[in-house]
């Protein structure tokens, strides 16, 4: 009798046991079946327009008509970003495939440049043509390993699923047929490198200026503690760290931590090796209360960057974070503001010390330069100025531009409606340079911040 | 005689009648603090600013208590019109000049704000008049709620952001700090946030934050869900930071765990330097 019951109640949570079991399989197959049909439909939609991407470049080149021309570039434009989103969302993170996001960067800037600009006054050049047709050609590379990979997919089945879970476990060795795909792909690229794309092109690769601009002697450790204790001021109790910049980085650097016994405050900051400039520092603590007004914060953190050795600087943007003052200093030589050239700095508001500093971009873009005398005069810059926008302050400045020079601008400040702009006219052409639309303040919708 | 005291008493009743008045102004004019109120400013004084370049019809935004572009306009406009030094600085004669020229009604103009209502401050129109009732019941629930349970003395309805990127944007970069680096120092949060944004402005990276965050097999945080977890107030400093130009990496791309790190692939990376448990990479 006992017996019958047991093996009943056993049986039924056997059952129980199986049902639930099975119920939990087909659910994890559904969610596993969902996230691989994302993976293929962004792996298909990759493969798609990189096919029209090759299609669209190579009408580009049979193209006459500059009316057509332009259009047609902004067609390629738009299909290498929407290539480069569908990377994206490919589980090719663990897997070197950088160059082929690049090449497509490189394609979108290209044609970026050459559709924005006026191409019935600045046709093609033979050299935009040639490096088109290389775009084309190598395109047309990048097309066929990525129709083989579908191939292969298709006709085998392969999972998106098992790509990422090789790539996890950090087994690559494993054949798997669409990471040697893609790795083809890549080795491809690979090999384009060192071809030549044209002026466009080295301006992008200009882009990182590795403090070369900066000149003086190479300091030593026990120069870089001196130098970050006037930043730090901390009293005896310290425990000073100096550590050198690793390997890989393109320019040579002390991080310098320095943490209080007594208190456990931390701050720490990088110096460059050279002439022992401060790269950032962050000193972080809780700011609990407000007792400086913005205003004095400001002073205080001007008065700061003049006695740490940073020349000619004022404020031209001042913003407060509960209760941190943050200010964007830019150098300004007779009224002209050199916005490259920008140090911010980060003000406690309860005792006025400063809790931060980033002076990357400054020091990149700091040299002396000869200031140039604008060729068309205010009234003629300002009459470039859309006319429904107020013009409210002006003056002249430097700015970096769309392909990475610098030039003189007019600088417009104003309103059209509610909304503040920063316009800038390039002094010596006229052309409108940049258009910055400056943030409102955001209302809140919870406590966010 | 009679004519002596009738004098006297006048004027003792003109003194009794315009001191209450001088005192009043007196202490209008003290209404703010001593401050001087600079444009990214936030608090009570704003709150007074914006009433005060309302009422005379300078200010016709939301009174939100942060002193951004419109507020900052209206000063320079009223500056003008008053022929005062145009500094866009609201300093102690510009101060006084306003208070003089405005009346500022402390309580109606807060209790407007905690209850969340729209509302307006212009002069010569009554007060009543001047708010809207919402139209959302529940919404104007949750404000209330949030200022019982906070009590705070100030309360502004609005918060800077630095330009390009929403609360909400702050929020996401957050969450991902901090399942990243939960238990690093603040340095070392300030460098994951960096990290994503190096590799937004990357051409080999997705363009956007999000996309950043959510590729594939970028983030651990992402994979195991840790993303969730909701984000301390150091995380959230630490990317407003990231954002507005701080970068302790030296432009880095990639960081790993020396200790977990399954690839091989990662080790082979240029290395630049170790921040805590991280090593960031190029």
């Amino acid at each position: 009798m006992i017996r019958g019951i047991l093996i009943g109640v056993l049986a039924l949570g056997i059952a129980g046991t199986a049902f639930w079991g099975y119920q939990e399989h087909q659910e994890k197959n559904a969610v596993l079946l969902n996230a691989e049909n994302n993976y293929q439909r962004a792996f298909h939609n990759l493969s798609y327009r990189m096919d029209l991407l090759h299609d669209k470049i190579g009408t580009t080149l049979a193209m006459n008509s500059r009316h057509s021309l332009s259009p047609s570039l902004v067609e390629v434009w738009r299909l290498t970003s929407e290539a480069h989103g569908d990377v994206g969302q490919l589980p090719l993170t663990l897997l070197p495939f950088n160059k082929t996001e690049e090449f497509l960067a490189n394609i979108g800037n290209f044609s970026y440049r050459t559709a924005a600009r006026d191409l019935d006054k600045e046709p093609l050049s033979k050299k935009e043509y040639s490096t088109l047709q290389t775009l084309y050609k190598q395109s047309g590379d990048i097309q066929n390993e990525l129709r083989n990979v579908q191939h292969m997919v298709l006709k085998n089945n392969l999972r998106w699923m098992d790509v990422e879970l090789a790539l996890a476990s950090g087994k690559e060795a494993t054949d798997n047929t669409i990471i040697d795909g893609f790795k083809t792909v890549e080795k491809t690229v690979t090999g384009y490198e060192e071809s030549d794309h044209g002026p466009t092109f080295t301006n992008m690769q200009k882009k990182d200026e590795n403090f070369k601009k900066i000149k003086g002697k190479t300091i030593s450790r026990q120069e870089a503690i001196k130098i970050a204790k006037s930043y730090m001021k901390f009293d005896g109790n310290a425990t000073v760290k100096v550590t050198e910049n690793g390997k890989g980085s393109d320019y040579g650097f002390y991080s310098v931590s320095i943490k209080n016994k007594n208190t456990g405050q931390e701050a720490s900051m990088d110096i460059t090796k050279k002439a022992g400039h401060p790269i950032w520092f962050i000193n972080n603590r809780d700011v609990k209360k407000q007792v400086l007004s913005l205003n004095e914060a400001d002073n205080k953190a001007g008065a700061f960057l003049k006695e740490t050795g940073f020349k000619n600087l004022e404020v031209f943007e001042s913003t407060q974070y509960d209760n941190i003052g943050v200010f964007n200093f830019v150098t300004n030589i007779n009224g002209i503001r050199i916005y490259p050239e920008a140090v911010k700095v980060k003000v406690a508001l309860d005792k006025g010390d400063i809790i931060g500093l980033s002076a990357e971009e400054y020091l990149k873009s700091f040299h002396t330069r000869k200031i140039e005398k604008p060729v068309i005069s205010l009234e003629q810059a300002r009459s470039k100025v859309n006319p429904n926008f107020k013009v409210m302050e002006d003056r002249q400045a430097y700015i970096v531009n769309d392909l990475n020079e610098e030039v003189l601008c007019y600088e417009f400040l104003g309103t059209v409606g509610n909304d503040t702009y920063r316009i800038f006219i390039n002094a010596t052409n006229g052309k409108e340079e940049e258009v910055e639309k400056l943030k409102n303040a955001e209302a809140i919708y919870d406590d966010v911040l | 005689m009679l004519k002596k005291k009738i004098l006297i008493k006048l004027f003792i009743l003109i003194f009794f009648l315009t001191f209450p008045l001088s005192f009043l102004e007196n202490n209008e004019a003290q209404a703010f603090s001593k401050q001087v109120i600079q444009k990214g400013a936030v608090g009570d004084d704003v709150i007074e600013l914006q009433s005060r370049l309302q009422y005379i019809g300078y200010y016709n935004r939301k009174i939100d208590g942060v002193f951004g572009w419109s507020t900052y306009w209206a000063l320079r406009n009223f500056q003008y019109e008053f022929g005062l030094p145009i500094d866009g600085l609201a300093g102690a004669t510009t101060k006084a000049k306003l208070a003089k020229v405005s009346k500022y009604n402390e309580q109606v103009v807060k209790k407007q704000i905690n209850s969340g209502k729209k509302f307006t401050h212009y002069g010569g129109v009554d007060q009543s008049k001047q708010s809207k009732p919402n139209n959302k019941a529940p919404a104007a629930k949750a404000p209330a709620k949030q200022a019982a349970s906070k009590a705070a003395p100030k309360k502004p309805t609005a918060a800077n952001t630095p330009n390009g990127y929403s609360q909400n944007d702050i929020r996401l970069m957050a969450n991902a700090v901090h399942g990243e680096s939960r238990g690093e120092s603040y340095t070392g949060q300030v460098a994951v946030a960096a990290v994503i944004l190096n590799r937004v402005n990357s051409s080999s990276f997705p363009n956007t934050v999000s996309g950043v965050i959510f590729e594939p097999g970028a983030f651990t945080a992402v994979a195991d869900g840790q993303i969730w977890l909701t984000p301390n107030e150091s995380s959230k400093k630490a990317v407003v930071d990231a954002i507005n130009g701080w970068d302790p990496t030296g432009e880095a791309l990639y960081y790993f765990n020396p200790d977990t790190a399954t690839s091989g692939w990662i080790w082979g990376r240029p290395q630049i330097k170790r921040i805590g448990k991280h090593i960031f990479c190029k």
